[in-house]
């Protein structure tokens, strides 16, 4: 079983429609959204949800006021400045260490396990998937995105299916280094801008940080064509596999506002082709 | 006064927002790049540097002397950063939260903090312009504590600019907790509206004003300018799609240096602003 793995450094150079786009072009594989910050695959799959379960990790101190004899050794030994004077936890702020709870002579702190968000297991037109939602202002992303890739892998095995595509979140952190652990290989979406670049840079030395091996490819490259050709040429400086274009092209928005992939929009627009010989050139390097 | 500029959806165009905004002000105004994972906005405002910091945050190291193998530091500890196998304790800097529990705990005083490596803050000027940014170390996994450092660049005297990181979660916090006004950019898309609402949902948490920019505004569909007529959010500032703009954005180009039409929009911007926030 491979899993694909559709990351950027840069946000909104086009990962979700990219992967919406494979999803109907590709057969026999397992969809899989771990953007869980801001999920938007969902949108595009319209996914029919046949199992719901909630997330539960992290915890949060809270301090009971009938015990609590304010002796202010909770206030003490914060880092986060979480409690304040008047002894009522930040539930913000509150880092979900433990140490309020543990040290407290009165043992008027409460820790509860946190649910902070959701997961799902669905059918979609192009096949099953799995997706999730981090609450807003939660942490844990990265067990999240964790969770849902075993959920991903677990529906491909029953399934009885090889691939796995999974929509990547963007950034460097947490989530994307929870995303990326044990994938076939990444994508790298860029596009050909400074940011597009200096971001992808970051992402790409994460990637080789980790060892997997990364593919890109630049979006709306004909915004700046000398740009995209420079990031092509570092990609390949930094054994990056450069396998595509893909032109600026607004049937990706349209499709979107209809709740379609480009390929169920305009089979014949420039995008659509573009991304068309993008899976092709993918899917025979690595074999799939 | 600090704004902080967030969006929910990646790639809505906080960072263009964010940057011909302070520089269309000039003076008394600093930008604090809180993107720490992939700063972007020195590559627009291209700042002299003054200043480099390496930050790092304490994570335990254990003097094994010392250590009785009690385990009372990996019972404590909430995120499996410290463990205590075959005769020996292991922490796990990297997972570490830096809570100082273990180190507290410790019977025999056996723990003391070294330091892991966030990454750096970099702090210059252009011009009237202070600017400061994170830049998190690739390999790090969090980028809160390297954000709230960059936060205490704050100066109580000049207008903040806050430029956030995509998403909703704890960074975008980290980026937002204590600004007098959150200013939202979107794009009217599907993905937009939908990440915006998250947005709003984690202002709303924090209770703090808000107010829309709408970025390429005349591509897509009106569902955005619906949901904030009904949410009651503002809109500040729309910018239609115009591929100068993208252009100049694609060669690090400053939309105000290039069509300076734009910089009495954005001052307008801010003024909108200032009536809200006060």
């Amino acid at each position: 079983m491979k899993e694909i793995v559709i990351i950027s450094g840069k946000g909104g150079t086009g990962k979700t429609s990219i992967i919406a786009a494979f999803a109907s072009l590709v057969e026999n594989k397992v969809l899989c959204d771990a953007d869980v910050d801001a999920a938007d695959l969902h949108l595009i799959m319209d996914p029919e949800i046949k199992e719901h379960h909630d997330f539960e990790s992290g915890r949060t101190a809270i301090i009971n006021h009938d015990k609590c004899t304010e002796c202010g050794l909770c206030r003490d030994l914060c880092r986060w400045d979480a409690i304040s004077e008047d002894f009522v936890v930040d539930s913000i702020e509150c880092e979900g260490c433990g140490v309020s709870y543990y040290f407290c002579p009165e043992k008027a702190i409460d820790f509860p396990l946190n649910t902070c968000g959701e997961w799902y297991l669905s059918e979609t037109r192009f096949g099953p998937m799995a997706h999730a939602r981090l609450g807003i202002a939660e942490e844990n992303s990265g067990k999240l995105v964790t969770l849902i890739r075993q959920e991903g892998k677990k529906l491909a095995e029953k399934n009885n299916l090889d691939l796995l595509l999974t929509d990547g979140p963007p950034g460097i952190g947490c989530p994307v280094i929870a995303s990326m652990g044990g994938a076939a290989a990444v994508l790298i979406v860029t596009e050909p801008t400074v940011s597009g670049r200096h971001d992808m840079e970051r992402v790409a030395e994460l990637a080789a940080f980790f060892k997997i091996p990364a593919m890109m490819c630049v979006n709306k490259f004909d915004l700046n064509p000398s740009q995209g050709e420079a990031i092509e040429a570092f990609a390949r400086e930094r054994n990056v596999s450069v396998i595509g274009r893909v032109p600026f092209d607004p049937a990706f928005t349209k499709a979107m506002v209809q709740g379609k992939t480009i390929v169920e929009f305009d089979g014949q627009s420039e995008g659509c082709v573009a991304v068309k010989s993008i899976w092709e050139t993918l899917a025979q390097r690595l074999e799939i | 006064m600090i704004i902080s500029i967030a969006s929910g959806k990646g790639g809505t165009g906080k960072t263009t927002v964010a940057t011909n905004l302070a520089v269309s002000l000039e003076s008394d105004v600093q930008v604090l790049d809180c993107d720490v994972e992939e700063p972007n906005s020195h590559l627009f405002i291209q700042p002299t540097i003054e200043e480099v910091k390496t930050i790092t945050t304490p994570v335990p190291e254990v003097d094994m002397d010392k250590c009785t193998l009690c385990g009372k530091c990996a019972e404590i500890c909430q995120f499996n950063a410290i463990v205590v196998i075959c005769e020996t304790v292991l922490p796990f800097h990297e997972l570490c939260h830096s809570c100082g529990g273990c180190m507290e705990v410790c019977p025999e005083k056996a723990i003391t903090e070294t330091g892991r490596e966030l990454g750096i803050i970099e702090k210059g000027h252009r011009n009237g312009l202070e600017f400061v940014h994170g830049k998190l170390r690739v390999g790090e996994a969090m980028s809160p504590p390297l954000i709230r450092k960059v936060r205490e660049y704050t100066r109580p005297d000049i207008l903040t600019i806050v430029d956030a990181p995509p998403g909703t979660s704890c960074p975008v916090i980290a980026a937002m907790t204590g600004a007098d006004f959150v200013l939202l950019v979107t794009e009217p898309t599907p993905f937009g509206l939908h990440d915006l609402k998250l947005a709003v949902g984690a202002v709303k948490i924090l209770g703090i004003p808000s107010g829309l920019v709408i970025n390429r505004s005349d591509m897509g569909d009106d569902q955005v300018r619906v949901y904030a007529e009904q949410e009651g959010l503002p809109v500040l500032m729309e910018i239609p799609f115009d591929r100068r703009i993208a252009e100049a954005y694609s060669r690090g180009d400053m939309v105000v240096d290039v069509m300076p039409e734009w910089k009495e929009k954005f001052l307008e911007l801010y003024h909108r602003i200032e009536k809200i926030a006060g």
